[in-house]
């Protein structure tokens, strides 16, 4: 049966009013001052680092956001480890917490589809995150621009905004995650347990369980034949993509930093001529990560489909 | 003109019966109560009169339109009252109706004129800047009937517009019930609080376990399911059952001592005063409508008895 009306109806009603919510939260707050605080320190110690060897190297920016100094990681590192958990944080009761509020059926029964309520949801939250990292990326960069005195090149900024775009679908992911966990259980908290939990895996499990399986893998290979060995190195890499955090993490290792040339095993015929530590330009770089970012951007949507058919399929009333 | 319309609608839930062939017709301007127990399918009868629900089988009309097919069409000229009826917590009273006015995708002039105006005629203008958070269930209740009038609807449909109210506030609540009948809104109320409601509506239907039983204004149903649509009280000497029983008219009499319980067709109230004076005292005499609980609980006894 055909609906009559847009779905879209309402949408940026539900966008404004949630992205509102989302900014004024106290929630958000916690997280941006701890993403805040966690980037300056990172920020602070990239550029003691960096200011011996100022003059040397052509991208320093890209390496003002990657170097770590220990004890602490890079601001890459930071993000990383805190995006996936402000996305979830901003989506795991958007649609049960509703229920329990008892505000669903209310706001369904104004003239709007479920699709406007769910997309303005999503939408919302990834909004509220790229404010986020937009502001965040403007303040190391102009932090840098204090301590280092260099402009940054167009390259490079070229390259960061890629980043920015790169870290934005892999908030998707966990957003639309969080999101689904939101309409698939009626309790908020077991939505953001389960949520965390899958984030855990992801982070600390999945590479364990990618090490066993690639060293099974290279085991089952002939020792005296190369070409099974590569066979079995590139199936265990292909394995490890099956995670977000491997898609970004190649994401970002290629667009951060321009001499990376390959994401998989190299063979010594494809270095031939190759003069080592040379930077690749942009298109090259994007061309390198092209899979990955678009297996990410995919990743994002089976998930907000799913979450979408589950919410259509569910009763209004609680 | 029918302004809500059912054929043959039918809701299941796996083997589950929530709403069995439901034929129902609310006439324009008129509060109709759709009554009986937790459970019996009247939440479900309004998710699917909203387009909330797909039904199994049947159709309804809201308006003349498919709520199925054009359920934006329905819900601009439909308020609803959800059962308990929840608010942002965080936002204030006026922020609240705010976003409902943004849904509706009214233009903000018009906007903060209607708002302004609901809120005043519910009595929570002084309290427009306070947080939900902090506003009484009966008060949530009013903002929730403030929300359905920000509409200008043509229809309202209440779910248990009384549930969780204290007595008073649940009778100021049925005063603006009143108050929107009086301006022609059509008016569809479900409620398990049959004494409650009674007296507000013009017709009721009576649903018991999906099926919607029984179908009426209050005195026809007392007429058919007692017996009588009039029940007096009378307090006079002990013994007078035989006599009251013998009156053209009565239909039942339940004596406890000196008080006796009479349903009857019509307004026996004179003859009774004369037979309780002749053969006594006469100690009071009232004359009750018949409340729909009695109806209810008698006709489902029946109903058992004869299963």
């Amino acid at each position: 049966m055909r609906r009559e009306g847009s779905p879209w109806t309402g949408l940026w009603a539900v966008f404004f009013k949630e992205m509102a919510d989302h900014l004024t939260g106290l929630r958000m707050r916690i997280l941006e001052g701890l993403i805040l605080l966690s980037a300056l320190a990172a920020v602070y110690t990239g550029t003691q680092t960096l200011r011996q060897t100022v003059g040397e190297d052509p991208y320093l920016y890209l390496r003002l956001l990657t170097t770590a100094q220990d004890p602490l990681p890079s601001f890459v590192g930071f993000l990383s480890f805190f995006v996936p958990l402000a996305a979830i944080a901003l989506a795991f009761d958007a649609v049960n917490g509703e229920y329990a509020r008892g505000t669903l059926s209310r706001i369904l029964s104004q003239p709007i589809y479920r699709d406007a309520l769910l997309f303005g949801k999503f939408l919302a939250g990834l909004g509220t995150l790229a404010v986020l990292l937009t502001a965040l990326f403007l303040l190391v960069v102009g932090l840098g621009l204090f301590t280092l005195g260099v402009p940054p090149g167009g390259e490079e900024m070229a390259r960061a905004f890629l980043f920015l775009l790169a870290t934005l679908a892999y908030a998707g992911f966990w957003l639309a995650l969080g999101l689904l966990f939101s309409v698939l259980f009626r309790q908020p908290a077991t939505a953001a347990l389960a949520a965390i939990g899958v984030w855990l895996f992801f982070a600390v499990f999945f590479p364990i369980l990618t090490d066993l399986a690639a060293n099974a893998l290279l085991l089952q290979a002939d020792p005296l034949d190369p070409e099974s060995q590569l066979r079995q190195a590139s199936l265990a890499l292909w394995i490890s993509r099956l995670s977000p955090n491997t898609l970004y993490a190649e994401t970002l290792t290629a667009v951060l930093n321009p001499a990376v040339r390959s994401l998989g095993p190299i063979l010594i015929t494809q270095l031939e001529g190759a003069v080592l530590g040379t930077p690749l330009p942009l298109s090259q770089s994007l061309l390198l990560i092209w899979p990955q970012l678009t297996g990410l951007m995919a990743l994002v949507i089976l998930l907000f489909t799913l979450a979408y058919v589950a919410f259509q399929r569910q009763e209004v009333r609680a | 003109m029918a302004v809500i319309e059912t054929h043959g609608l039918t809701k299941r839930y796996g083997r589950v019966v929530a709403v069995e062939d439901l034929n129902l017709e609310v006439k324009e301007g008129e509060v109709f109560g759709l009554l009986g127990p937790n459970g019996s399918g009247k939440t479900t009868t309004i998710l699917m009169l909203l387009g909330l629900t797909e039904p199994t089988r049947g159709e309804a009309r809201v308006l003349g339109l498919d709520p199925m097919r054009e359920p934006l069409k329905v819900k601009s000229q439909v308020g609803y009252l959800p059962d308990q009826v929840g608010f942002y917590g965080e936002l204030t009273a006026w922020e609240n109706l705010r976003y409902t006015t943004r849904l509706l995708g009214l233009p903000e002039a018009e906007a903060r004129a209607r708002i302004e105006e609901v809120l005043k005629r519910m009595g929570l203008w002084e309290v427009r800047d306070r947080k939900v958070s902090a506003f009484s269930r009966g008060m949530r209740q009013r903002l929730g009937l403030a929300e359905v009038l920000l509409k200008r609807p043509k229809v309202a449909i209440l779910d248990e517009p009384t549930l969780g109210l204290d007595p008073e506030a649940a009778r100021e609540f049925l005063e603006l019930i009143k108050g929107l009948r009086a301006e022609g809104i059509t008016i569809l109320l479900s409620s398990h609080l049959l004494h409650q409601v009674q007296e507000v509506c013009d017709r009721v239907g009576l649903f018991h376990k999906g099926h919607l039983a029984l179908l009426g204004t209050v005195e026809e149903l007392a007429q058919r399911v007692l017996g009588g649509g009039y029940e007096i009280l009378v307090e006079a000497s002990p013994g007078l059952e035989e006599a009251f029983r013998r009156l053209e008219g009565v239909a039942r009499v339940a004596a406890e001592g000196g008080r006796y319980r009479i349903l009857s067709s019509r307004d026996l109230r004179p003859e009774l005063a004369r037979i309780a004076v002749e053969q006594g005292e006469l100690l009071s005499l009232s004359l009750r409508r018949p409340s729909l609980d009695e109806v209810y609980a008698h006709y489902f006894k029946e109903v058992a008895h004869a299963a």
